[in-house]
């Protein structure tokens, strides 16, 4: 009976390891059919692209952006040589400079006061996101009005209290805070939403086991509210900064670069290159340094901010 | 000076439901206080109020003597302890432990010295360093308890703290808080919905129910003389058995299916004869010789305690238990005979659910004063 049942066993193991890797071939198969619309829609519009770009970077082109000649880095040391493109990398830092902490401070006083309890506050937190909804378009049309040298709000406030009006959009040393401070008004809705909510995700028992300890307002937004928002505050900061980087529209309604390059943002230099100059080439070399800098300091403010970061 | 008195607090969202109504309450120097109740029923909301984190709609609160309806909770001298336990979750325990402190501006060389008593107390001094997220449930609830003995309040406050463990800790724990607040001499004001806990944990009980009091006591007169079936049926574990009952003729009937007889000078307070509704302790329906038994059941379920068994048994619409002790090899269907004595029943008016009269003879054997 034994030497009879023992083949009947070889077979059943060798059988069932076979399903097993069946099983798992299934599986594989499974996975990689879920990832496929992602993949596909990433080659199609994100790495080819990329790839292209960095291709384009090494050519110069014709006017239809066929590419001519080979000019390996050239292109790249011709940027860095341009005394636009160093006004333009100039103008960019401190364009950031001006929005991102400008927009996080603001939205993070008006997260602050719109998450008390009171009567009414929805209207407040409605308001408050409301710029999310607006286009960038919309927001520079009425900006644009707003910064009028004659009929505009902002002179004819300065008037009343008799300072001198000033040339918004058209004085030099004006123009980027202008598009700065509309950008901070643009960029106010989307950060005070996403602040507001991190706030209301915190423990509420927390402020109250403060409050039975003695602890007063700001002694709670010191030792609680801000360690327990970082988070929320890092993701804001890193998303606000990188958008920073790539702002485009409000240049292009409000000051098109002008005036004397002031408002030039790295951006709108890509876009003058490109479509107004037909340099592809140059274009693709600018936005290829423009990515180098965001993800270079991208990556070193994870390294530096995610050490004050309380995760949960 | 009584360190808590409620004199009529009354406490309203809306205006016009109230969530509690007319608490009359006065708690005493070291005392261990139990607010005990079903959920919903306001326990955790007059908590609160006491310690000024919820607003008082009407009545007065006044601590050591003071009225302090209008104090915000630092102000009121009182710690609490919360049922998540509220520790700061970016803090080390050692932060956590003093941040009251801290924030009180309490002088270094105290905050110290008060953070290694504490921690030496609560068996913390390993853990100072760590962050919540690396300790246990345990020890969590160790942290948060620390975090109340170190503010040195005379006055502690507990909102169902034990409730997110499990429950071997649990049993542990209320014998450490127990001990803890004995030997500071801490009055205590402790919600829990959990009767056990109250009966094991309370000097003194308060059974709470829709906002309203139900009655208040040691734990022991609650289970004897409880003042209403509410009180009745949720003060004990198994559930007092209770059945609508009737007398004629100097015999009870209970649900229309037992009957038992019973003379007049047992029942001296009991005058009506309808609308009656009787209670017996599972206790009270003991094994009796098939010959002296007053009536026979038939058992619908059995649970094997291991020390105790409880038997179930059906009597009209209600289900009634009884808990023998020792272990009973006892089949589901058989006819079990029980002896059962008029002087254990407590007799309640159906409409009202007030006692009429509890058990004449309670207990003698088990309660012994020392």
């Amino acid at each position: 009976m034994n030497q009879v049942a023992l083949p009947f066993k070889q077979i059943e193991a060798n059988d069932l390891e076979r399903m097993t890797k069946k099983q798992k071939r299934i599986k594989t198969f499974k996975g990689f059919s879920f990832l496929a619309p992602s993949v596909l829609l990433f080659s199609l519009f994100l790495f080819y692209p990329l790839g292209r770009t960095i291709y384009l970077s090494l050519f110069l082109t014709n006017s239809s952006g066929i590419t001519t000649v080979f000019v390996g880095l050239e292109n790249y040391q011709n940027i860095f040589l341009s005394p636009i493109f160093l006004k333009s990398l100039q103008s960019t830092f401190l364009f950031v400079l001006y929005t991102v902490p400008g927009a996080i401070l603001v939205s993070l006083f008006l997260a602050i006061i719109a998450n008390e309890k009171l009567k009414g506050i929805g209207f407040f937190r409605t308001m408050y996101a409301s710029t999310m909804g607006i286009s960038t378009a919309a927001a520079s049309v009425f900006w644009l009005f707003l910064f009028h040298p004659t009929i505009g709000w902002l002179n004819q406030l300065l008037n009343v209290i008799g300072v001198a009006p000033i040339g918004w959009l058209t004085d030099p040393e004006w123009a980027l805070i202008s598009v700065a401070i509309s950008t901070v008004w643009m960029n106010i809705g989307f950060t005070f939403l996403v602040l507001l909510g991190g706030l209301q995700s915190i423990d509420y028992y927390l402020y109250e086991s403060a409050d039975i300890d003695g602890a007063g307002y700001f002694y709670k937004l010191r030792r609680i509210t801000l360690p327990m928002l970082s988070p929320t505050l890092f993701f804001v900061i890193t998303v606000t900064f990188i958008n920073a980087f790539q702002t485009f529209g409000q240049i292009d309604m409000l000051t098109r670069g002008g005036p004397q390059n002031e408002t030039h943002l790295m951006v709108y230099s890509i876009y003058q290159e490109a479509f107004m100059n037909y340099q592809f080439g140059t274009a693709s070399a600018q936005a290829i340094i423009l990515f180098v800098f965001i993800l270079v300091l991208t990556i070193i403010q994870f390294k530096l901010g995610e050490r004050k970061v309380h995760y949960q | 000076m009584h360190p808590v008195e409620l004199i009529a607090v009354s406490k309203s969202y809306d205006r016009t439901t109230k969530v509690l109504e007319h608490i009359d309450l006065t708690i005493e120097e070291g005392e261990f206080f139990v607010l005990v109740g079903p959920s919903g029923s306001g326990k955790s909301t007059l908590l609160r109020m006491i310690a000024g984190l919820e607003s008082i709609t009407g009545g007065e609160l006044r601590l050591k003597g003071n009225m302090v309806n209008h104090l915000p909770p630092k102000d009121r001298h009182l710690s609490m302890v919360f049922q998540n336990y509220a520790l700061y979750p970016h803090l080390t325990v050692k932060q956590n432990i003093l941040f009251g402190l801290h924030a009180k501006k309490v002088k270094k060389a105290e905050q110290e010295q008060r953070l290694y008593e504490t921690a030496e107390m609560m068996g913390l001094t390993d853990l100072l360093n760590r962050k919540p997220k690396q300790l246990s449930g345990g020890q969590r609830q160790r942290v948060a308890l620390a975090r109340s003995v170190v503010s040195q309040a005379p006055l502690c406050l507990m909102d169902e703290p034990l409730s997110n463990l499990d429950a071997k800790l649990r049993a542990h724990m209320r014998v450490e808080i127990r001990r803890l607040q004995k030997k500071l001499g801490l009055t205590m004001i402790y919600v829990t919905h959990d009767q056990v806990e109250a009966m094991t944990m309370g000097d003194r009980i308060m059974v709470l129910n829709d906002g309203t009091i139900q009655q208040i006591g040691q734990p022991i007169e609650l289970y004897n003389q409880p003042a209403n079936l509410f009180v009745a049926s949720f003060i004990g574990s198994p559930k007092m058995n209770l059945g609508e009952a009737t007398i004629e003729d100097q015999q009870l009937t209970i649900e229309q299916t037992l009957q038992l007889p019973l003379s007049m000078s047992d029942i001296p307070q009991v005058i009506q004869r309808r609308n009656l509704i009787v209670g017996i302790r599972p206790e009270h329906l003991a094994y009796a010789k098939p010959e002296e038994a007053d009536l026979w059941l038939e058992v619908i379920n059995i649970e094997h305690l291991g020390n105790e068994t409880l038997l179930t048994f059906e009597v009209g619409r209600e289900l009634w238990t009884a808990k023998w002790l020792g272990q009973w090899l006892i089949q589901v269907g058989e006819r079990v005979p029980l002896s059962v004595s008029i002087k254990h029943f407590s007799f309640f008016n159906r409409d009202s659910g007030a006692l009429i009269q509890a058990p004449t003879e309670n207990q003698h054997l088990e309660v012994v004063a020392l």
